[in-house]
């Protein structure tokens, strides 16, 4: 005697149907949050980013986003990079400085970092840190130490003499042993974060340094404002 | 023992104490250790996996007719994954400092054991108001649990609690417990509790039921 | 590209930032298999080769996404794939060793719900590796939870044998051990710089 089926079997328009039916409600669902919400976070990035600039380098005015050309020139650029870099205009259209985004990895995960560039100084004159997990006590210190923080106030960024690269590489030092403007009086106990800091600021400002130093004039001042 | 219709309160009760996914039923660990290195964490992540297990309980049971059975792993993931995403472009529309925290583990909330688990074990054979009650439930007791292993890590790693300071400047934090080994600390620590508390109501039903 | 070097890549998945014991991520069957010592072997190898396949899948579906620029399928296709290799790794095992496949029991398939997976494609595409920074970023986790697998499971199985009150017996013992295990494994910071 047959044993009758439990269920009958699934017939192949069913799961088909089950198929489309699902991914269809389950792209409908991720297009339209996408959508209604894409605006509002794009706000919310540039108005953190604008505050962060503001905050390396307190008298821009407005910005211009730059970028490499092929040939290494550097650009006006519309696309949004991975690491932005930023020409920075004070009130009377004057170049006050570059912003540059940086990146590297840090102890835990990857820090972003954000640093302002002074022409006249030839020095990094700014710096903060957009992102960080880095162990909470011990290597977050970065972000609150006095002395730390006191590095960037004019961290040397020269360049050499054919203008090709940084005449003396950014470097951490141990706590207490900084007896040169290129280096970063690390924190004790904090070694990691410190030294990641410094590969991390010397990578980006020997990479764009030398472009910025010659090529920053040819760029005009957009209309962009600093959202100010 | 007389046997009891389940209400709706029972439902969303369960998942509070009875049926926890943290601490009883050991499911969706790995956000509960690895986000609640604050209290704020432990609450947004808590909401946010909430959230999931509400819209994707309510979904699969929705179209618990219309899912056959040998694809309904298949779909109840696409269906977890498509709400995950989104409320992780809504926490990132919210805040992102907030989303920053949280990182990784938004999305990771798509691999959560207990979501799943209640989609094929309770969502797909209920209605739609039992399944929200259930996930509800579920929902709250993973908060709360999260909220109880991040308190604790707060308070005595970072000495504040939402950011605010509950102790003098002179207190020494435990740093310890806000790094990774601190997690399994906290859930160790509040395991033992739970452990006892079962102990001992399993002890009080058993003197009852010998002098009854 | 990041530009940290491979064996960096390599050394600090698989130590220093261990996926189970820094990340916390691969809990779940961490907690479940490791009574074991012979299970954890198996599981940490099935993990490593599925985290191997759903690295190069998941670097490959990024390509495409960032050409048709839908951010938002990540997700998705993402964990897609990843139940798919594990399907794909449960039939093979199935042919290949029957024994195995058995011994291993429901947790094969509980490696799709496995957070260290889905972890180990987000945080490659969030660090924007290149292919061999992918692989190599793969092939450091997979051994880096196999050998917290294979350790914690050399300390149960050793604790199983002393007497451990009843409350502390079972998870609660275990997430001690692992609590200091991964304090341990912090002593790898600043390996492989």
């Amino acid at each position: 005697m047959n044993v009758p089926d439990q269920q009958p079997q699934t017939s192949a328009w069913s799961m088909y149907r089950a198929i489309v039916g699902i991914g269809a409600f389950c792209a409908l669902v991720i297009v339209v949050v996408f959508q209604s919400t894409a605006a509002r976070i794009r706000d919310n990035q540039e108005r953190f980013l604008a505050a962060a600039i503001a905050e390396v380098l307190p008298e821009t005015r407005t910005t211009v986003a730059v970028g490499l050309a092929e040939d290494g020139r550097l650009v006006p650029t519309t696309e949004t990079l991975a690491l932005p870099v930023f020409l920075a205009f004070d009130e009377s259209g004057q170049l006050a400085g570059a912003v540059l985004t940086a990146m590297g990895m840090g102890y835990q995960d990857n820090i972003r970092v954000l640093y302002a560039y002074s022409f006249e100084q030839n020095a990094i004159v700014g710096f903060k840190i957009l992102e960080s997990k880095e162990t909470p006590g011990l290597g977050d210190r970065v972000e609150i130490e006095p002395h730390f923080i006191a590095n960037f106030e004019a961290l040397d960024a020269s360049l050499s003499a054919d203008g090709s690269a940084l005449a003396n590489p950014i470097v951490t030092v141990k706590q207490g042993e900084k007896t040169d403007p290129w280096q970063i009086d690390g924190i004790t106990g904090a070694t990691i974060t410190s030294e990641a800091l410094g590969n991390i600021l010397n990578n980006s400002a020997s990479e764009w340094v030398p472009v910025l130093e010659r090529d920053a004039d040819t760029i005009e001042r957009g209309d962009r404002s600093n959202g100010q | 023992m007389a046997s009891k219709e389940v209400t709706s309160t029972d439902e969303f009760v369960k998942g509070l104490w009875r049926d926890n996914p943290v601490f009883i039923q050991v499911l969706g660990m790995c956000p509960a250790l690895a986000v609640s290195n604050t209290a704020l964490n432990a609450l947004a992540m808590g909401l946010a996996t909430t959230f999931v297990l509400l819209m994707s309980g309510l979904s699969v049971s929705l179209l618990r007719n219309f899912i056959p059975r040998e694809a309904r792993i298949v779909c109840y993931i696409c269906i977890i994954a498509t709400f995950v995403t989104s409320v992780d472009y809504l926490i990132m529309a919210l805040s992102l400092e907030l989303h920053r925290a949280l990182g990784a583990f938004i999305a990771l909330i798509v691999v959560n054991c207990l979501i799943l688990g209640r989609a094929e074990a309770f969502a797909s054979k209920h209605k739609p108001g039992r399944a929200l009650l259930d996930g509800l439930g579920m929902g709250v007791g993973f908060t709360l649990a999260l909220l109880f292993i991040g308190v604790v890590r707060e308070i005595l790693g970072s000495g504040s609690l939402f950011g605010v300071a509950v102790f003098p400047d002179g207190f020494q934090t435990w740093t310890v417990m806000v790094l990774p080994s601190g997690g399994f600390f906290a859930m160790a620590l509040w395991l033992l509790i739970v452990n006892r508390i079962k102990q001992k109501q399993a002890a009080t039903a058993k003197t009852v039921e010998v002098t009854s | 590209m990041s530009d940290a070097s491979h064996w960096s890549i390599f050394l600090n998945a698989a130590l220093v930032n261990n996926f189970v014991l820094a990340y916390f991520l691969g809990i779940c069957p961490f907690f479940g298999v490791s009574s074991k010592l012979e299970t954890a072997v198996r599981m940490g190898a099935a993990v490593s080769f599925v985290m191997l396949v759903a690295s190069v899948c998941a670097f490959l579906i990024n390509l495409l996404l960032d050409a048709v620029n839908a951010p938002y399928l990540r997700i998705i296709s993402y964990i897609l794939v990843i139940s798919s290799t594990v399907q794909l790794v449960e039939m093979l095992m199935k042919k290949i060793s029957p024994t195995t496949f058995r011994a291993m029991g429901i947790y094969l398939p509980l490696i799709t719900t496995n957070c260290a997976i889905l972890g180990l494609a987000l945080f490659q595409t969030n660090r924007g590796y290149g292919f061999t920074q992918s692989v190599v970023y793969s092939l450091g986790a997979g051994l880096g939870f196999a050998l917290a697998l294979v350790l914690m499971a050399g300390v149960r199985e050793k604790l199983e044998l002393n007497e451990v009150p009843d409350l502390v017996k079972g998870t609660a013992a275990a997430l001690v051990v692992a609590g200091i295990l991964s304090m341990g494994f912090m002593g790898f910071a600043g390996l492989g710089r």
